[in-house]
């Protein structure tokens, strides 16, 4: 059974159809890319299967569970972590408060122990702490565990998000374009962070990414999504080699 | 030097009442981006609660021939009427509030202004408009400290306000929904993504305020014991302006803007006529308001995303 299945979404913003008709399959343990040129729609499929939209038409279970009409957080708690293609960080927040915040719903204590500082709360928040403090060494962050994430570069903030999604324990993870103004460097490091959390959590992956060098060393499908609709999906050699997806999306490339 | 200290008392008790419900109207801004308008009508329907029930606990002290000392009645008073006055804002985030969350502001400011007015004139209707006086818990004492008139009373407000700040600052910097609130100010988009309910972030939001309003409201009482429907008004307002001048949304803002407005407003009357009072403070607090327009800790906010 897949773990996330997307049959027939469609969606309208007013007159505007933004997809059309979209399927989708992701298996337990699998890595799905998702290409396209800019405003193909990638980030508001990403945005209607998390709930922050609700599509006009079709099916979305995760794990067997209807996720349609579901609110974002109910959603986020059936195992659904995502990142943003704009980093939505907390400005004022330091990284390790981030991801303790991820771990929310699992500290299990009451308003009088917020308040008073009951043995029980030290417990539950030291118990969520080292499980923070855990996810940050996987994503190379213990050093800037105490930093405001304001003051840390493009490609620490997305490890910072990605942690953040982590601590939720997810079993799918959305990650809208996770390398976007990386350097070279940071880029390869985010291959190896992937693939190492990929195998560790046993998470399935689904990615919006540009840059297809990276699309292609880790997915294991891929669909490319050219104004709301898929008109490719495959293989990365089959992608590679499809006229449609030179055309549309290479294509569009070369001319920039 | 006397007069100047007698003044900085009588200062920090009226700056106690300003920070503890600047602290509400704040608390509310930083998570949903509006000004809770019929917060001072909150504080004035705290006032009533704890009216009510210090009058319920005498009674039954009376009825059960059980008399206790008033200081444990007070205690009672102030937890109870907070508990109680925190579903009052609960009540009003439910059905005034959460309907427009996605509307306007400038809907839910009306919104806010309206409940305001449907408080304050359902009291007057159900409680007519003679004013009560609450009652006297505790006796004055005076204590002369070199020369400066400290009453027992001006020390457990000004200490009992402190203590809620400082509870409230544990909450918000130490605990999981002080954590959630905190995130929700900056962005509110990421946080319903990462497992957390706004529809249970806001409520709490609301029901601490107003129980920082009720606790205001006792306090308040203890020192002016005259009870009515509009002693909410002007207070109210001169609240929201320290929550401005504090900086929107902040917390530490607003407590601190809450004593800086009792200072202006206690030390003018030192130097001007008492009728100039709020003329002058007011005067002051636009020029402050000139030269920081987000206030004392607040920034440029840019439009937040909103879901």
């Amino acid at each position: 059974m897949p773990l996330l299945r997307v049959d027939n979404m469609s969606h309208f913003f007013g007159g505007l159809r933004a997809v059309h008709k979209y399927n989708l399959v992701l298996e337990p343990g699998h890595i799905v890319g998702l290409i396209g040129p800019n405003g193909a729609g990638k980030t508001t499929i990403f945005n209607l299967i998390t709930g922050i939209h609700t599509p006009t038409s079709g099916n979305i279970e995760l794990n067997g569970q209807n996720l349609i009409g579901r609110q974002p957080h109910e959603i986020a708690a059936l195992g659904l972590g995502r990142t943003f293609q704009n980093i939505l960080l907390w400005r004022h927040m330091n990284v390790l408060e981030h991801v303790k915040m991820a771990c929310y719903s699992q500290l299990e204590y009451g308003l009088f122990g917020a308040f008073f500082g009951t043995p029980r709360r030290h417990r539950e928040e030291n118990r969520i702490t080292a499980k923070a403090l855990h996810l940050l060494k996987i994503f190379e962050l213990s050093e800037y565990q105490a930093q405001l994430v304001t003051s840390l570069s493009y490609g620490v903030q997305r490890r910072v998000e990605m942690a953040r999604a982590m601590a939720i324990n997810p079993r799918v993870l959305f990650l809208d374009e996770p390398t976007a103004g990386m350097t070279p460097d940071e880029l390869n490091r985010m291959i190896t962070i992937i693939r190492d959390i990929h195998q560790n959590f046993e998470v399935a992956i689904f990615l919006i990414e540009h840059r297809l060098k990276f699309v292609m060393e880790l997915c294991e499908r891929i669909q490319t999504l050219v104004f709301g609709e898929i008109i490719a999906e495959g293989s990365p050699e089959e992608i590679q080699n499809n006229p449609q997806v030179i055309e549309a999306y290479l294509g569009s490339e070369d001319v920039s | 030097m006397q007069l100047f200290l007698q003044n900085m008392v009588n200062a920090m008790q009226w700056g106690s009442f300003y920070a503890l419900i600047a602290l509400g109207y704040s608390m509310v801004y930083s998570i949903l981006m509006l000004f809770n308008f019929a917060h001072g009508d909150i504080f004035m329907v705290g006032s009533y609660i704890g009216f009510g029930v210090a009058t319920a606990l005498l009674g039954l002290t009376v009825a059960f021939n059980f008399p206790l000392p008033g200081w444990v009645i007070l205690v009672f008073t102030i937890i109870l009427s907070m508990f109680l006055t925190s579903f009052v804002g609960m009540f009003i985030e439910r059905v005034g509030y959460r309907p427009l969350r996605d509307a306007p502001r400038a809907s839910a400011a009306i919104t806010g202004l309206m409940i305001g007015i449907i408080l304050e004139t359902g009291n007057l209707a159900l409680l007519g408009a003679e004013r009560l006086s609450f009652p006297p818990l505790i006796d004055t004492v005076i204590f002369t400290v070199g020369g400066v008139h400290l009453t027992n009373k001006k020390i457990l407000i000004v200490g009992v306000s402190l203590a809620m700040m400082y509870a409230l600052h544990v909450f918000i910097q130490k605990s999981k929904w002080g954590m959630a609130m905190r995130a929700m100010s900056y962005d509110f988009q990421a946080v319903p993504l990462m497992g957390i309910s706004i529809n249970k972030i806001a409520p709490l939001t609301f029901a601490i305020g107003s129980g920082l309003a009720a606790g205001a409201g006792i306090l308040y009482s203890l020192a002016y014991p005259v009870l009515d429907p509009y002693m909410g008004v002007l207070l109210g307002w001169k609240a929201f302006v320290a929550a401005i001048l504090g900086g929107r949304g902040s917390i530490l803002g607003a407590a601190l803007a809450g004593f800086v407005l009792g200072f202006i407003e206690i030390f003018s009357v030192w130097i001007f006529p008492s009728t100039f009072r709020d003329v002058i403070a007011y005067s002051i607090i636009l020029l402050i308001l000139t030269i920081r327009p987000h206030g004392f800790f607040g920034q440029a906010h840019s439009t937040q995303l909103r879901l």
